[in-house]
């Protein structure tokens, strides 16, 4: 029994589905997040979880109590905006006490626990301030205090990271996630950036036109992905169109281009059903460019270097083999190939995925 | 010349015939009304030019132009208050308003598209002894005679609010229009009902909007002189009438110069205060 459960929600607008026939269960204590690109139906689903939508049918569960009809004020939830939402007219500890005002807290219990929110967050000498005067990363700080201050049964986080500079953005991503750790609080967080999700989470649920394509643990949706949207929306993957010649337990046989037959292990192909139409996913950063024939046991196969993308400690190459173009990211070993280089293109079976054609 | 005074030089060129309209048409007429309060009207002949301040000690003095003037802040005031009860709902619901707030800005303009007078004197053919709710009335059974409802301080209160309205309305909704709606879900999330967040967030948020809405009503409705003259009775006059009633019934415009100055000092001291607490930004945002 998970903190938050979602029962064959649906939430139209109009004609307009936001959200198709959906049922989620997010586990108590752990970080799980929406991810998908924009449209997808994640804010709207952590909109409808927070109170400020309504769903047009299905019911939501928090804690084991149905709350479609508990007003947001009553749902003891922590939101966090991704512009922050801080109140600009009260001060910092004003923003931090504002929850705990409606909640019988003695003055000296307030004073107190707006202090240890703040120390939290590492910002205990700001409570006098007003918000205008905080950097973008101190008012997303304060916003995340206001929010876990209240002790809320859940924390729905909305794209908290995404107003932020880059390197900004890397920082709050592990204060974030130790924040939440140390506190335990179930935690919902929507975010369109893959690796936010990969970094952080416990389990990431992948959206996309509304539907949820997959639900997993960063590795399993990262290595093993279930629908050929998550292989393109995580990483860069190449997807060979192929058939599936044969299905036992010791795993799948591919009949791919460029590769011939590759044999997927069993784990990685858990949503082929049997022979017919399937397709190969290899990430691009597990094909491997070599300019010797590799030994047995890899698949490999000629190819030409087109374009040389340099990234510093890594390269992308985008080569072709056939008809076909594939792109490749190594690391850097000694000099990175050059244009109008051959090659040979290696992997290892058990590197892919293989998906349903 | 150097690109600097150049540079220096071009906004003063663009605001050269703004100026120049101001200066000429309005800062050059008050300057002769200034000069004008100090003469004195004669029973014969031309006024007599000089420096008198006779005008000045009698509308400072006079208990009539007292209270008068009072009576007119009091008209004021009260205008200002029920534009602000009655247009703040107005303004709410047209920002939260999702789809059709466009159609109900120019809802609200569409009176400006009829004249202030005519839409003043549409109150007698509904409120007059042979208007249309008398007629309702009468035709109804609930009165015999018509009820004498108009030409008292009610109506010519209801004819300002009337013309007054839609300018609340605006300023409080620009206001309104700029205050993020994440703040009121950030505030019921954390615990707040929806009334305590908006009295918590959006009302201390939004009252730059409402004080610029009250101090153009309040402003507006002093000065206004056709409202009183058309809907309100004998006993009703407002400060601005008096300075009609000088210049153009007794034709003693160095009495009526120094009136309507006075009014000028009183309201611009007023403004002079909003401006000190609260700056005139604020007033031109709900302009533009």
């Amino acid at each position: 029994m998970g903190a938050v459960s979602l029962n064959n929600i649906v939430k139209r607008f109009g004609t307009f589905t936001a959200v198709e026939r959906t049922s989620l269960t997010i586990p108590e204590g752990g970080f799980t997040t929406l991810l998908g690109p924009s449209g997808c139906g994640k804010t709207t689903t952590l909109r409808m979880i927070a109170g400020l939508l309504d769903p047009t049918e299905g019911e939501i569960v928090i804690n084991g109590k149905r709350v479609n009809d508990v007003p947001i004020h009553k749902r003891n939830l922590g939101l966090v905006f991704q512009n922050y939402a801080l109140f600009p007219h009260k001060t910092v500890a004003e923003n931090v006490a504002f929850g705990l005002r409606y909640r019988n807290v003695s003055k000296a219990d307030i004073a107190r626990r707006v202090g240890d929110a703040l120390e939290l967050v590492q910002l205990p000498h700001l409570g006098n301030r007003y918000p205008k005067a905080l950097s973008g990363g101190q008012q997303q700080r304060i916003a995340l205090a206001r929010a876990i201050v209240i002790e809320p049964d859940v924390l729905l986080l909305d794209e908290p990271l995404s107003a932020l500079d880059a390197n900004l953005r890397e920082d709050m991503r592990v204060e974030l996630k130790n924040i939440q750790e140390r506190i335990g609080v179930t935690t919902v967080f929507v975010t369109h950036d893959q690796s936010e999700a990969l970094a952080m989470s416990d389990q990431i649920v992948v959206m996309s036109n509304g539907r949820i394509e997959q639900v997993g643990a960063p590795e399993d949706v990262y290595n093993t992905p279930a629908s050929e949207f998550v292989a393109r929306f995580l990483g860069a993957s190449n997807i060979l169109e192929g058939r599936c010649v044969s299905r036992g337990p010791e795993g799948a046989v591919l009949e791919v281009p460029v590769f011939g037959q590759v044999i997927v292990p069993a784990a990685k192909a858990p949503h082929l059903a049997g022979e017919g139409a399937a397709k190969l996913v290899i990430r691009a950063e597990k094909l491997l460019l070599r300019d010797t024939l590799p030994p047995d046991g890899v698949f490999s196969a000629p190819a030409t270097i087109e374009t040389v993308d340099y990234l510093g400690q890594s390269v992308r190459y985008f080569i072709r083999a056939g008809d076909m173009q594939l792109q490749a990211i190594n690391m850097i070993e000694d000099r990175p190939f050059s244009a109008g280089a051959q090659v040979h293109m290696t992997l290892r079976p058990q590197d892919c995925a293989a998906l349903p054609g | 010349m150097s690109v600097e005074a150049r540079e220096k030089r071009q906004p003063w060129i663009l605001l050269s015939p703004a100026l120049g309209a101001v200066l000429v048409l309005l800062l050059v007429p008050l300057m002769f009304i200034v000069v004008y309060s100090f003469w004195l009207r004669s029973a014969v002949g031309p006024d007599i030019q000089g420096f008198h301040i006779d005008n000045w000690q009698r509308a400072l003095t006079d208990p009539f132009y007292r209270y008068i003037l009072f009576n007119t802040l009091k008209i004021a005031a009260i205008t200002t208050f029920f534009c602000a009860a009655l247009g703040y709902p107005a303004a709410y619901f047209i920002t939260r308003s999702s789809g059709n707030k466009l159609i109900l800005l120019l809802l609200l303009m569409l009176p400006f598209w009829i004249s202030y007078i005519i839409r003043t004197m549409s109150w007698i053919n509904i409120l007059g002894s042979s208007g249309a709710l008398n007629t309702l009335l009468m035709t109804a059974g609930i009165t015999s005679s018509p009820i004498q409802m108009l030409y008292n301080e009610a109506t010519v209160i209801l004819g300002l609010v009337h013309f007054l309205l839609p300018f609340m309305v605006l300023n409080i909704y620009v206001s309104l229009d700029g205050i993020d709606t994440n703040l009121e879900a950030a505030a019921t999330s954390l615990g707040a009902t929806r009334w305590q967040a908006f009295l918590q967030v959006t009302l201390p948020l939004s009252l730059p909007g409402l004080a610029a809405g009250g101090l153009l009503c309040f402003v507006l409705g002093a000065g206004t002189y056709i409202t009183p003259l058309v809907l309100g009775g004998p006993r009703d006059a407002m400060f601005a009438n008096l300075v009609f009633e000088a210049i153009i019934t007794q034709l003693n415009w160095p009495m009526g110069s120094a009136l309507s100055l006075l009014l000028l000092v009183v309201l611009g001291a007023l403004v002079a205060v909003y401006n000190r607490f609260l700056g005139m930004s604020q007033l031109t945002k709900g302009l533009g």
